[in-house]
């Protein structure tokens, strides 16, 4: 039970958010365009990381907004928290 | 007999109150202040159960929590009796009634232990070699172990007490109130921080408390005096919680803590009436202090399980805390120094010491040499290589053991005793540490595993004989110059303390003693509680298993309700000598939470009964509960199920309903659907991402049905939605996907369209609905409503007026989900049972039927109308569903739309719903039954039936179900394989009745 550092709220326990898997796969703008592989590349394709992650999470039992976090899986570690349309702080 | 055994000096027993208590039907006594073990051994009663498999007799080893043999069965009332509690932490209380456990027909005369005997056909792997096979042997098998192994009776009944659950933040916890952790207390408060400190006991000091030898002194005053004195500081100190009682199950990653504190387990019965039983603290430390100390190893050796073999420092504890003798001629056996402080204490009490047998060469430490000088025998370089005595040790053997240890030499020696005492050195409880993430490194010359100061957890220390520190002085010196640098202190009191204790000098350990006999007829006991010894962990390794893991299953050393600890060591140890490895590169299995068994109550909390989950109910529910509505559980709503009048079946009113609704006139409560508020300049283009029909164009005051997909194309949820507004929609989402489609729009909203004007607001409990329906139901709502023009041109079906009743306003909506001429009122929730009563009054004269939500499945069944998560998996596409007509061709795009022309999903064999009818109308299908085409083996499923009624209006057996290439197969007759019959069917268009949709507007 990690502590989560919500952008818009301060820190907040675990249960109180939600995760949304994998940051930064944007929704292609024009669909239409792509191939069937590129299409399931977006719809399916997810890193599974032993190690540094970056995820989405969402305060879910709290203001509800949507925002990313560094994750170590291996430890839980959060590394950074960062809202929605930031650039990552760290690589 | 009574009371011999009991000391008269003694600090911590209060001998001026006496407490009776029962131990398996017998009335016995003891004093406030003991356990029940220290209680049975004062009335000299060691054996306490039957071993798990070779139900061997077994007594109290120990004096705490990992007592392996004295677990008893606590009270018997079905209610509120407790299995597996260990004696050994029981504090004695009026009225106290315990059992023995896994002894059958009685402690004394147990049939199990004709296993005993059988023991050589019993090694590890017995159980799943064995009765395997035949398999169906089993059954005979199983009432013979069934009956004869177990660990105690669960109660039969729900518990009656009170649990509790609180939250508490502090900024250091410090786990365990020994000496190490009291002085990390007083550093910390002193510090000026908010300090949580944490024991198990109903008393503080640990060991030391009770350490009164001149050997052991503080700034020149015995231990325990110095400690005694720290103590009573402790209670005046305000930012200072002290929790007694209290044992910390689980340490989570960022110093997320759970602990049980027990609140009346020792009062006597008639004070507990309504207090909380027990209290499972969740506890958030900034910092977290690890101080619970070690625990003192057995050795093992043949028949080293026998009632009375007790651990060393147990017996110490016996005689100088409880004022208990655990024998009249006692003998030990060790492979360090801590054997010796319990001779001195026994001397001190007036106990015969009989023998010590040293396994080292030699020990010329303070201890040893003052109890050489007291004239007890001293055999060094000895080993016990058995004992005699069946309910209770009476002798035991020894001989010399070799220079290399590997095997015993001369003569062998027998000694009379009552009790043994064993001292295999000791084990830093590292339990904890592990839970948190930290990792142990070996410590060769006393064969411990210790917390690795470089892969410790942020934010935690470990310290005390936790850290692998035994001796007073390394203990208290190592405790203060590591607390300092942990909180940042400056120069404190606990520095420079001038310390007198013994230094151990010689180590020698051997995890496996040798014996006279082959190592096949002896019973070197390793796990005591799940009975297996060192043999089967050498049967394991021949077997093949090399990971401590597969061997600690396949032998179930370390599975017991102690966790292995006093057994893990030695089966580590066994196998690195066993297999030439270094114990340290063995590693240990994993410690995994509780760190002591917690009750389910402690998990639970105040969550059972009506608190175990939230129940939701509408604003209308005392009507239906006062018309005798039968209810179904949707997600957490209560929904009328039926109304049954005059003792009809479920069947019964759910046809009359159904006739009801579409004869005359029937009314629902649909408050449990989801409403989400959308405002904003771009609530049309949102629309349009979202559902897959056009929204742009729908006019202000219309509404319209929509499909939700995922992007993978598949349906999600659906609903009417509303435009109230230029820029105002409601929508309605199912009742189970209220929730998670409001989720989906916000993530939608947030994180791809963040640049769309748009709010979202949930709705759903502010507003109730009804929907009214049937060709009367104009009329009624026409009497409820009179100034409302209900004429087709003025209020179109698919349209939307606001309106009052009875000056309360609302929203009616032209809409249906039955095919019948239907309005739908929208009421802030408080008035709507009184709108809903004003219905019903006007809806009299045309038999007005409320309806529950069988009747409404049934009726949009006829329809052919879907219901989400019903019809549909998640597996299906609005095309799979013959929905073509609801996808917006022209639009660029929306949620799930590239998807809906993957190669996948434009397969034409996929399952595709369809109607079904029953070649007998009588005949009604089960929901999930299969459908196939022939019976020829191996039979291919096609499909399987989604939704099943009997229509009580066209008077037949009508279906849904999906069927692979179903949009192509009308007209096909399919089988459906039940049980006891093949019932035969057509496959059908999805649309039963009116297909010409002519009630809507009737
Ligand atoms: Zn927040």
């Amino acid at each position: 039970m990690f502590i989560i550092n919500c952008p818009y709220c301060g820190e907040r326990d675990q249960s109180e958010f939600s995760c949304g898997g994998e940051a930064h796969i944007e929704r292609p703008k024009q669909p239409t365009e792509l191939s069937d592989d590129q299409w399931a590349e977006y719809l399916f394709m997810r890193k599974n990381i032993k190690g540094i992650q970056f995820e989405r999470w969402n305060h879910i039992h709290g203001c509800r907004k949507w925002f990313n976090v560094v994750r170590d899986t291996s430890n839980d570690k959060i590394h950074a928290v960062y809202k929605m349309g930031e650039r990552p702080p760290i690589k | 007999m009574i009371n011999n055994l009991r000391i008269n000096k003694n600090n911590f027993i209060d001998q001026t109150i006496r407490i009776s208590f029962k131990f398996n039907g017998k009335k016995l006594f003891g004093y406030k202040g003991d356990t029940l073990a220290s209680a049975l051994l004062a009335n000299n009663i060691h054996l306490v159960g039957r071993s798990f498999k070779y139900h061997r007799p077994r007594g109290i080893m120990t004096c705490g929590s990992e007592e392996p043999n004295a677990i008893v069965q606590v009270g018997k009332d079905s209610s509120l009796t407790e299995p597996n509690v260990r004696a050994t932490e029981i504090e004695l209380y009026e009225g106290l009634e315990a059992f023995s456990q896994n002894c059958w027909p009685s402690i004394n005369f147990d049939i199990g232990g004709i296993n005993n005997f059988l023991s050589p056909l019993l090694p590890a792997g017995f159980y799943y070699k064995t009765f395997m096979w035949p398999a169906s042997f089993w059954e005979k098998y199983e009432f013979f172990i069934r009956h004869s192994a177990g660990l105690g009776k669960s109660p039969t009944k729900p518990d009656q007490d009170l649990y509790d659950h609180q939250y508490v933040h502090c900024d250091v916890l410090v786990i365990g109130g020994g000496i190490s952790g009291i002085l990390s207390a007083k550093l910390s408060v002193a510090k000026g921080l908010n300090t949580m400190l944490i024991d198990d006991k109903d008393y503080l000091g640990g060991s030391t408390i009770y350490q009164d030898d001149d050997i052991f002194k503080i700034n020149n005053e015995n231990s325990n005096v110095w400690l005694k004195k720290q103590i009573e500081t402790l209670n005046k100190i305000p930012n200072l919680t002290i929790k007694h009682r209290t044992s910390v199950a689980a340490f989570h990653g960022y110093n997320y803590l759970l602990a049980r504190e027990n609140l009346i387990d020792h009062l006597n019965i008639d004070e507990r009436k309504g207090k909380i039983r027990q209290r499972l603290w969740k506890i958030r430390a900034k910092k977290v202090v690890i101080a619970t100390g070690a625990i003192e190893r057995p050795l093992v050796f043949s028949n080293n399980d026998r009632p009375g073999v007790i651990l060393s420092s147990s017996i110490k504890k016996y005689i100088d805390y409880y004022g208990v003798k655990t024998g009249e001629n006692i003998s030990l056996f060790t492979n360090n120094d801590s054997a010796y402080e319990t001779a001195i204490s026994l001397n001190k009490s007036g106990v015969k010491v009989k023998v010590i047998i040293d396994i080292r060469e030699d020990s010329n430490s303070i201890l040893s040499e003052q109890v050489e000088k007291s004239g007890i025998k001293i055999l060094k370089g000895y080993t016990v290589i058995d004992t005699d005595g069946y309910k209770r040790i009476k002798s035991f053997d020894v001989m010399k053991l070799s220079k290399d240890g590997g095997s015993v030499v001369g003569n062998k020696i027998t000694y009379k005793s009552d009790c043994l005492g064993i001292s295999g050195g000791w084990t830093p409880m590292v339990h904890l540490f592990t839970q948190s993430g930290g990792k142990l490194k070996f410590r060769n010359n006393d064969n411990v595993f210790i917390p690795d100061e470089n892969k410790t957890p942020s934010k935690q220390i470990s310290v005390g004989s936790s850290n692998g520190d035994f001796e007073l002085d390394d203990v208290i010196n190592n405790t203060v110059k590591n607390i300092k640098i942990f909180l940042g202190l400056d120069k404190n009191d606990f520095e420079n303390l001038n310390i007198k204790c013994s230094k151990e000098k010689q180590k020698r350990n051997i995890w496996l003693l040798p014996s006279n006999k082959p190592i096949s007829k002896t019973k070197p006991f390793l796990d005591f509680q799940n009975d297996s010894t060192a043999k089967d962990v050498k049967l394991a390794l021949r077997e093949g298993f090399k990971s401590i893991e597969h061997v600690k299953r396949y032998t179930t050393t370390g599975m017991g309700t102690d966790q292995g600890k006093l057994s893990n060591m030695h089966a580590l140890g066994i196998i690195a000598d066993t297999t030439g490895t270094n114990m340290g590169d063995l590693g240990t299995t994993t410690f995994r939470p509780p760190y002591t068994p917690l009750t389910f109550g402690a998990i639970v909390g105040r969550n059972v009964g009506k608190f175990f989950d939230h129940t939701r109910r509408t604003a209308i529910h005392d009507w239906h509960v006062k018309n005798k509505a039968e209810f179904e559980n949707v997600g957490q709503w209560k929904r009328p199920w039926y109304f049954p009048k005059n003792g009809e079946t479920m069947h019964q009113s759910v046809q009359r309903e159904s006739k009801a609704a579409r004869e005359s006139a029937g009314i629902l409560d649909a408050s449990t659907l989801g409403k989400i508020d959308i405002q904003g300049e771009d609530a049309s283009e949102f629309l349009n991402r979202v559902y897959t029909n056009a929204w742009s164009k729908l006019a202000i005051g219309k509404c319209r049905y929509g499909l939700m997909l995922n992007e993978d194309g598949m349906v999600y949820d659906d609903g009417v939605t509303t435009r109230l507004a230029e820029n105002h929609y409601i929508m309605s989402t199912t009742t189970g996907g209220a929730a998670n489609v409001l989720s989906k729009l916000e993530d939608y909203l947030q994180t791809e369209w963040p640049e769309l004007n748009v709010y979202l607001t949930t709705v759903t409990d502010q507003y109730s609905t009804m929907s009214i329906c049937g060709p009367n139901s104009k009329k009624i709502i026409k009497k409820v409503i009179p100034n409302l023009d209900l004429s087709d041109q003025s209020f179109p079906h698919m349209s939307f007026k606001n309106s009052k009743i009875n000056n309360v306003k609302c929203r009616i909506m032209r809409i249906s989900f039955t095919g019948e001429h239907s309005y739908e009122i929208n009421v802030q929730s408080n008035y709507a049972k009184d709108v809903w009563e004003r219905c019903i009054e006007a809806g009299k004269e045309f038999n007005i039927t409320p309806y529950g939500t069988e009747t409404m499945h049934l009726l949009r069944a006829e329809k052919g109308f879907i219901i989400t998560g019903q019809d549909t998996d998640g597996t299906l596409t609005p095309s799979d569903l013959q929905m073509d007509w609801i996808i917006g061709k022209k639009k660029y795009d929306f949620i799930g739309k590239r998807s809906l022309y993957r190669s996948d999903t434009i397969r034409e064999d996929r399952k595709q719903l369809v109607g079904l009818l029953t070649d007998d109308p009588k005949e009604v299908l089960e929901e999930g039954a299969q459908l196939v085409e022939s019976l020829d083996k191996p039979i291919e499923m096609l499909g399987h039936v989604t939704s099943s009624y009997f229509s009580p209006n066209l008077n037949k057996s009508i279906a849904l179900a999906v069927v692979r290439s179903g949009k192509k197969l009308k007209g096909k007759k399919l089988i459906v394989p039940m049980e006891n019959k093949n019932i035969n069917v057509t496959i059908t268009d999805t649309v039963f009745y009116d297909k010409e949709n002519k009630r809507l507007n009737a």
